[in-house]
């Protein structure tokens, strides 16, 4: 057998916690929709919502897929390819953003854009 | 448990890990072609016109719990309890069915989506001529209808494409429990329940990627004007 230094695999909770962790997706997703309807500032909501659905993911990719207790690989893998995706993302909005931004000001009929 | 590799780790584990991590790259293009093309629609129906967050929220709700099932059937294999294997299975994919028809229910309700509008004076439409003051007109979104409706259906068309692999692959390893056999029994207890987890790994990323579509494509979508 070939030890591991990332390997930190220890016994898998139990049921009780699987439907705790269950209970509490539950209610937040309850609270997204109750905050859904009240009368806030948009980025209020939006810090909110992305809070909200942060913790939700953390807690299923923690204890449902294990990784709080699988080797640090598997998470160094997972969470690599969350941030590159994240990146792409927001590099794609930039992006377009700027392009946008500057195709409406070129519109602009007195814009010194000279028809570029 | 420690393989004999050079990692120690189990590489069918670590391949679908790496799927996942790269799956999150797809996703995560869809969501953000979703973000980019926002408020860009010339033509309706917007996102406030056809969605209903109080069924989106039941159907989030329903996968969720698809989640919980699914790691208790986990749970229950790596206990060798195979009855309570096979509940907590059919349970998962019977929610997964349920968040499909959800999903299938909300896009035949915005392709036949209907707007009403008030008579004028001198209007032509029948109902108008009829006597009626208002009639309802087609507001039906499709692919074809604007860029939310391209952006929507192709971000949530592949997660629900997903999800359907995910009840295909989870029906496929209860019928193997059923008909399988003592053979059966071995091989999905084999490794801590490997061929399972792999399954099981697959169905918790379909809900996470769900999670997010939730949030941002959903509450932030309509909610944020």
């Amino acid at each position: 057998m070939v030890d591991s230094p990332g390997h930190r695999e220890g016994a898998h909770p139990t049921a009780a916690t699987y439907i705790k962790v269950a209970f509490t997706l539950a209610a937040l997703t309850a609270i997204e929709f109750a905050v859904f309807y009240l009368d806030m500032p948009n980025p209020v909501l939006i810090t909110v919502f992305l809070l909200l659905s942060l913790v939700k993911f953390a807690l299923v990719i923690l204890f449902y897929m294990h990784l709080k207790f699988d080797s640090r690989l598997f998470s160094g893998v997972f969470i690599g390819g969350l941030v590159l995706a994240v990146a792409v993302s927001v590099a794609l909005m930039a992006i377009f953003q700027a392009r946008w931004t500057n195709n409406r000001s070129c519109a602009h009929p007195h814009s010194a854009c000279d028809g570029r | 448990m420690v393989e004999q590799t050079t990692t120690g780790l189990n590489h069918r584990k670590m391949l679908m890990w790496l799927f996942l991590g790269s799956d999150c790259l797809f996703f995560g293009s869809f969501i953000a072609t979703y973000l980019i093309y926002r408020g860009e629609s010339l033509v309706g129906p917007f996102p406030e016109d056809v969605f209903s967050i109080p069924v989106t929220t039941v159907s989030t709700f329903v996968l969720l719990m698809s989640s919980m099932s699914m790691v208790l059937a986990y749970s229950a294999i790596n206990r060798g309890n195979m009855r309570a294997f096979r509940v907590w299975l059919l349970s998962t994919c019977l929610l997964g069915a349920t968040f499909l028809g959800f999903q299938t229910f909300e896009f035949y309700e915005f392709a036949n989506h209907e707007k009403t509008v008030e008579c004028q004076p001198g209007s032509q439409v029948p109902e108008c001529v009829a006597g009626a003051n208002e009639y309802k007109e087609d507001y039906g979104l499709t692919p074809q209808t604007n860029l939310f409706g391209t952006t929507f259906f192709t971000l949530t068309g592949f997660h629900g494409a997903h999800v359907t692999v995910g009840v295909i692959w989870l029906l496929s390893i209860t019928g193997y429990s059923f008909i399988g056999g003592r053979k059966a029994q071995r091989v999905l207890t084999d490794k801590q329940a490997l061929s399972v987890d792999l399954a099981a790994l697959y169905w918790h990323f379909v809900d996470i990627v769900w999670i997010v579509i939730f949030a941002v494509v959903y509450l932030i979508g309509v909610g944020v004007t």
